[in-house]
């Protein structure tokens, strides 16, 4: 049997990754880079791919970012401590915000997209 | 699929994407100079450059998006000029004066009677721009809270009509920044001014700014200002009593996390006066143990109108000033009628009965509560989670689009109300958000404090050197618009009997030396364990009972860090230089807050500042401003009267002053 070779990393940071990327929707035009406010994004070395998630623990979850994205290529995620709870009001069920479901997405745009 | 393939941890031992140069010095001059480019710094950069100046922005992050109202907000204050108010300028400042919550007797009247006069126009000149204002499709058409022949849309008070909803809130910076773009203003972004420039290099009061030294966060150049007038728009300190980034990352911040106090610092540091330094104050909003803002149950603010119940579905009755709302009131809160002008500027909302605590302890109302968005009416609702919750910061898409995603429906979904020890919660101390447990040593600056002493042309005690937004004292968007654009018409005004009085090497040579020194080391302590640390200190003497000796011990105990850890800081990277200098702002501002606690001889319950030693409060000749700067390397304290600018040299009443400095003809 081969042998499975381990690496030394430093601990995961905290918050682990604010941000996601969909490697086949990003087309690395780095957008997002220039819309983060406390610069968490930076470029990736090789072109064409998504930005690297440099400072997860410095973003201010505003979403500006995901906003900015002309591709939909970013998912912020709520840390897992920040992921709020919400009942349905018939059934009593609870569900979390970042957390998949059975519920259908609720697809009505906010008054301003 | 999203992934987190290119988290930095799969990258190890990467190598900096920016070409570095800690030497490069880049020499810029201008007319008028701003530090901080959020909704001040944008505001007044704008009124600068439409009279003809040429302009300088400096900020932390990108102009698009950076600030505190960088994501958006959702409702305009003190709109007193617009056609439906029934409130007038003076009524506000009376209003203003008596609510402790914005400030009380503390307040900087100048700067809120700016904000009256020139809010709604402010707000005219924001659409003529671009930005969405009205209800201009109709969507609400009939609503108690949209007058229909404007289709402006007013917020918690459909009498009184001071707050305006805005349509397009979350776009205001975005617009503000393509103005700035158009206008040719020099946008000098991601880059962190960090000390003031004054005359032949002599600090201390009585010396004349003129300019500013900054480094870029991604390259690392210096950056040397020069310019006539300065502005400081840099928003306030923060952090100063607690520092994690564990739970929740920056978002432990309320105001933009880059908002650390540079701007008092090198205002203090160059010479100019502080106020209200000793004010902060314990909210349940602190650090890690919040919640994403407005992202779950609430009554207040951006919440106002949602009905809560609790365990059972039992709905917990609005109050206000103590009574019972009957419910068909909520929506047309009114003021003065209720009193204390809480449905005015937000200020005491959806408080619910005092006696909370001990109906929940009691077993009448069973946690957890829910915010019942289900049984509101359909037009309340939709604004509500629509136009609320999608233009007010940090909900378009983290709230909004994201809860959405996982299909959160607010005509079927009740949202949970954090459950905490009722104690702790539901009660005025947990004002203004129900989002976290309350800890006592963790405190943060109080709105509306750690702000500049200035004249009624918005200048500090020092020439050449103006303040706006939360540097001067003001907490909402509409005030940092009106304040910025004020503050830079008679800055432009002062720059044009000015000429360019040339840097001092010695200066930025001494400056670049403090700057750049944490570079020249690569071990010793981090940033962040160092904001931490500075925290502690200030979580056992300046917490909730102050007295002289903890206050000394607290001074002590940062002397023995400025000699110590503050000589390891290191920097591996550019973005590492600016969070270190951060740090030695933080040990500035938390040793300015401790001298101006020692100086304030007595408890100040508008402040929130409790002495143990002194028995009195700020009564009588107690009821004063502590000021203090930097004289000969060291902190100096005083006292200015509160209403000072109604005094001498000023005239008595406010509209006399407005009229004499407002400078709207230049
Ligand atoms: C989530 C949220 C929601 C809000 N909603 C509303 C609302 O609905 N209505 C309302 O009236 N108000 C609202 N406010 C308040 C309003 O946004 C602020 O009062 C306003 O943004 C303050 O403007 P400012 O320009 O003074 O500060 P900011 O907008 O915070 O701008 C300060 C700028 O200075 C920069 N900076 C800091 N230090 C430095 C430095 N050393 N060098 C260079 N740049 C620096 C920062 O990057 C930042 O861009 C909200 C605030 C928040 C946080």
């Amino acid at each position: 049997m081969a042998e499975k070779e381990y690496t030394l990393y430093p601990n995961p940071i905290t918050p682990n990754s604010a941000i996601l990327f969909d490697e086949e929707l990003c087309n690395g035009c780095n957008r997002c880079i220039d819309f983060c406010r406390t610069d968490v994004l930076m470029p990736n070395p090789e072109r064409g791919k998504p930005p690297i998630v440099a400072y997860p623990d410095e973003c201010w979850f505003g979403g500006c970012c995901a906003g900015a994205c002309p591709h939909h290529a970013i998912l912020m995620v709520h840390p897992m401590n920040q992921r709020a709870v919400w009942r349905r009001k018939e059934t009593g069920n609870l569900y979390r915000v970042c957390v998949e479901n059975e519920l259908e997405e609720n697809k009505r745009p906010p008054i301003v997209e | 699929m999203y992934t987190n393939k290119t988290d930095i941890q799969n990258y190890p031992g990467i190598k900096w994407p920016y070409p570095v140069d800690y030497e490069k010095i880049n020499r810029i001059s201008c007319d008028v100079l701003i530090l901080g480019g959020g909704l001040a710094g944008c505001a007044a950069a704008i009124a600068a450059a439409r009279r003809g100046a040429k302009v300088a922005v400096v900020d932390k992050g990108p102009l698009v998006r950076s600030g505190s109202g960088g994501t958006g907000i959702d409702h305009w204050h003190d709109a007193c000029l617009n056609p439906k108010s029934k409130i007038s300028p003076e009524q506000l400042m009376e209003f203003y004066f008596q609510n402790p919550y914005w400030g009380g007797k503390y307040t900087m009247g100048h700067m809120r009677y700016i904000q009256a006069m020139e809010s709604y126009k402010a707000l005219l000149e924001l659409e003529k721009i671009g930005l969405p204002i009205r209800d201009f499709d109709d969507e609400f058409e009939g609503s108690a809270f949209r007058d229909d022949t404007t289709g402006l849309m007013y917020a918690y008070d459909y009498e009184n009509c001071t707050v305006i909803r805005l349509k397009g809130g979350a776009l205001l910076k975005p617009t503000l920044s393509a103005e700035v773009e158009r206008l040719g203003v020099q946008a000098y972004e991601y880059i962190m001014a960090s000390h003031l420039l004054t005359e032949d290099g002599k600090t201390g009061p009585g010396s004349r700014v003129i300019g500013a030294i900054a480094f870029s966060g991604r390259t690392g150049e210096c950056y040397v200002f020069n310019a006539k007038s300065t502005i400081i728009c840099s928003g306030m300190p923060q952090g100063e009593w607690i520092f994690s980034t564990e739970f929740n990352g920056a978002s432990s911040k309320f105001w933009d996390p880059n908002n650390t106090g540079e701007g008092q610092a090198m205002m203090a540091e160059a010479g100019a006066e502080l106020t209200l330094m000793e004010s902060n104050y314990t909210i349940c909003a602190n650090g890690g143990m919040r919640w994403p803002m407005y992202g779950t149950g609430d009554s207040n603010n951006t919440w106002y109108g949602c009905p809560i119940v609790d365990a059972n579905g039992k709905r917990i009755p609005y109050t206000q000033n103590g009574k019972v709302m009957d419910w068909s009131e909520i929506y047309k809160n009114t003021w003065p009628g209720t009193g204390d002008g809480g449905s005015v500027t937000s200020g005491s909302l959806g408080e619910l009965p005092g006696d909370l605590p001990e109906k929940i302890m009691s077993g009448e109302y069973k946690l957890p509560f829910y915010a019942d968005l289900p049984s509101m009416p359909p037009d309340e609702r939709r604004v509500l989670w629509g136009l609320m919750i999608g233009n007010e910061g940090k909900t378009n898409y983290p709230v909004y689009k994201l809860y959405g995603k996982y299909g959160f429906d607010p005509d079927k979904d009740m949202l949970q109300v954090p459950v905490m020890a009722p104690k702790s919660n539901f009660n005025k101390r947990a004002k203004p958000y129900w989002n976290g447990e309350v800890y006592e040593p963790w405190r943060e600056c109080q709105k509306c404090s750690n702000c500049a002493v200035y004249d009624w042309t918005m200048k500090t005690t020092l020439d050449g050197l103006y303040v706006a937004g939360l540097t001067a004292g003001n907490n909402f968007a509409s005030g940092a618009i009106t304040t910025g654009a004020y503050a830079a018409r008679n800055a432009w005004k002062a720059a044009k009997q000015t000429e360019l009085i040339p840097v001092n090497e010695d200066q930025v040579q001494k400056y670049r030396e403090q700057i750049y020194a944490p570079t020249k080391r690569d071990y010793g302590i981090g940033w962040k364990e160092f904001k931490a640390g500075c925290a502690r200190v200030m979580q056992g003497n300046c917490g909730e009972y102050k007295s002289d000796e903890v206050l000394q011990n607290g001074l002590d105990w940062f002397k023995s860090i400025r000699e110590g850890e503050m000589q390891q800081l290191y920097a591996r990277n550019p973005h590492e230089l600016m969070r270190t200098n951060e740090c030695y702002t933080q040990i500035m501002v938390s040793e300015m807050t401790l001298t101006a606690s020692m100086a304030r001889k007595c408890s100040s319950p508008t402040m929130n500042f409790k002495r143990l030693d002194y028995p009195g409060t700020d009564e009588g000749e107690n009821e004063k401003y502590i000021t203090i700067t930097v004289k000969d390397g060291k902190y100096t304290t005083g006292e200015i009267p509160v209403k000072y600018y109604l005094q001498a040299p000023y005239a008595q009443s406010f509209k006399e002053n407005y009229d004499k400095y407002c400078a709207l003809e230049d």
